[in-house]
């Protein structure tokens, strides 16, 4: 199948094999660079979802806790708060911020917590009673929103690098099955071709040769003949006329008199 | 791909959730009005008598037409009622991340992220 072979509609000429040549080394380099890359991604992958798996158990354990204290709560406070929470809430106290971390390549989002000062909207829950337990159950809340923040960047980072890590992957397996087996194919065929002009050149310059030969062989045998004739004839009669020779072998003649005016 | 300018103001958390769920994230600080024309809220209480197509225009909204919500907080028990929305959902901002409740304690195996991590090495 080597000329048969998926190739490239080119040419079969020297410029075009030069070009193949160039293309072929340059997806080598590009597939060499590629799966370079993708493997840095997948190492970071790995690391990621290991931490992924890790913090979505600590988040379980981190929830259980901050409920617990916020029953300790509903118990101190008496009632249920919930409601008046809800209608409290005006702006946000907690807020996250991304910034942006770059992993060959790839910019890779992480949240970051932060808490805005000066307004608090729940300056009046547990007013009454309870307030060290909303306190309380306050600060583990915001602990366990900042694991989830951290969570969230982890799982962020995760979708994005495994969309790209596909990407990547694709790439590399397009050069290494289609584009570097094509232009090989192709290199093949324009050899194959060229090679092919090369033998007929030869036979072509063979042949001429052959026919070169031929004709001198034919002209020096009539020339022989031609003097055994005359020397036959110049026996008889003694009288060769010398301009009958000299159209034959003009080159080879003696040189010619000088001309004087 | 999410863009540079995507994320950039996005800084609130969103929740979808039971009440005590709201309540102790709201008390950490994280509920948020927009200022009064809408005033959107960035939290939606969920009980057994709220019905899934509210739970999904929430997630809707939280996902696709607001753009400052950076993490939208599910519980997971809320999750698995619109589990397939939830699992159909491939982008990276906003991130949903689901967390869980007082009532039904945390399963990683539906977790529709945890599914893909465990997809990915083969187990």
């Amino acid at each position: 199948m080597s000329g048969a072979g998926d190739r490239e509609a080119v040419f079969p000429t020297r410029q075009s094999l030069g070009i193949m040549k160039a293309k072929l080394k340059g997806a080598e380099t590009g597939h060499s660079l590629l799966k370079r890359k993708s493997e840095a991604l997948t190492k970071r992958f790995r690391e990621i979802t290991r931490r992924i798996d890790e913090a979505k158990r600590k988040m379980g354990r981190v929830m259980q806790i901050a409920s617990l204290s916020l029953a300790e709560v509903t118990y101190a406070v008496g009632g249920n708060i919930g409601y008046q929470i809800q209608e409290s809430a005006k702006s946000a106290r907690f807020r996250i911020r991304a910034k942006q971390e770059n992993v060959s390549g790839v910019l890779l989002p992480a949240f970051e917590s932060y808490l805005t000062e000066g307004n608090n909207d729940f300056a009046m829950t547990g007013l009454g009673k309870g307030g060290q337990q909303v306190q309380r159950c306050r600060e583990t809340y915001a602990r366990a929103v900042e694991a989830l923040v951290e969570l969230a960047s982890l799982q962020t980072a995760f979708v994005i690098l495994d969309e790209v890590i596909k990407v990547v992957n694709r790439r590399v397996n397009a050069i290494e099955h289609v584009i570097i087996p094509r232009t090989e194919n192709t290199i093949k065929y324009i050899n194959s071709e060229l090679d092919e002009l090369d033998r007929e050149e030869f036979y072509r310059l063979k042949k001429v040769a052959n026919k070169k030969h031929r004709d001198t062989a034919a002209a020096d045998a009539e020339m022989k003949q031609k003097k055994e004739e005359l020397a036959a004839s110049g026996e008889e009669n003694q009288a060769p006329e010398p301009e009958d020779a000299e159209p034959t072998d003009m080159l080879a003649a003696d040189e010619d008199e000088d001309v004087i005016f | 791909m999410a863009s540079q300018a995507d994320f950039r103001d996005r800084q609130f958390l969103a929740v979808i959730g039971d009440e005590d769920s709201i309540t102790g994230l709201l008390l950490a600080g994280i509920g948020h009005v927009t200022a009064p024309p809408d005033n959107q809220k960035n939290f939606l209480v969920v009980d057994a008598k709220t019905d899934t197509a509210a739970i999904e225009a929430a997630f809707e909204k939280f996902t696709t037409e607001r753009k400052d919500i950076g993490i939208v907080l599910i519980n997971q028990h809320i999750a698995d009622r619109i589990r397939h929305r939830v699992d159909t959902y491939t982008q990276a901002f906003p991130t949903v991340l689901e967390i869980p409740s007082k009532d039904h304690p945390y399963d990683p195996e539906k977790d529709s992220v945890l599914r893909r991590v465990r997809r990915l090495f083969g187990e």
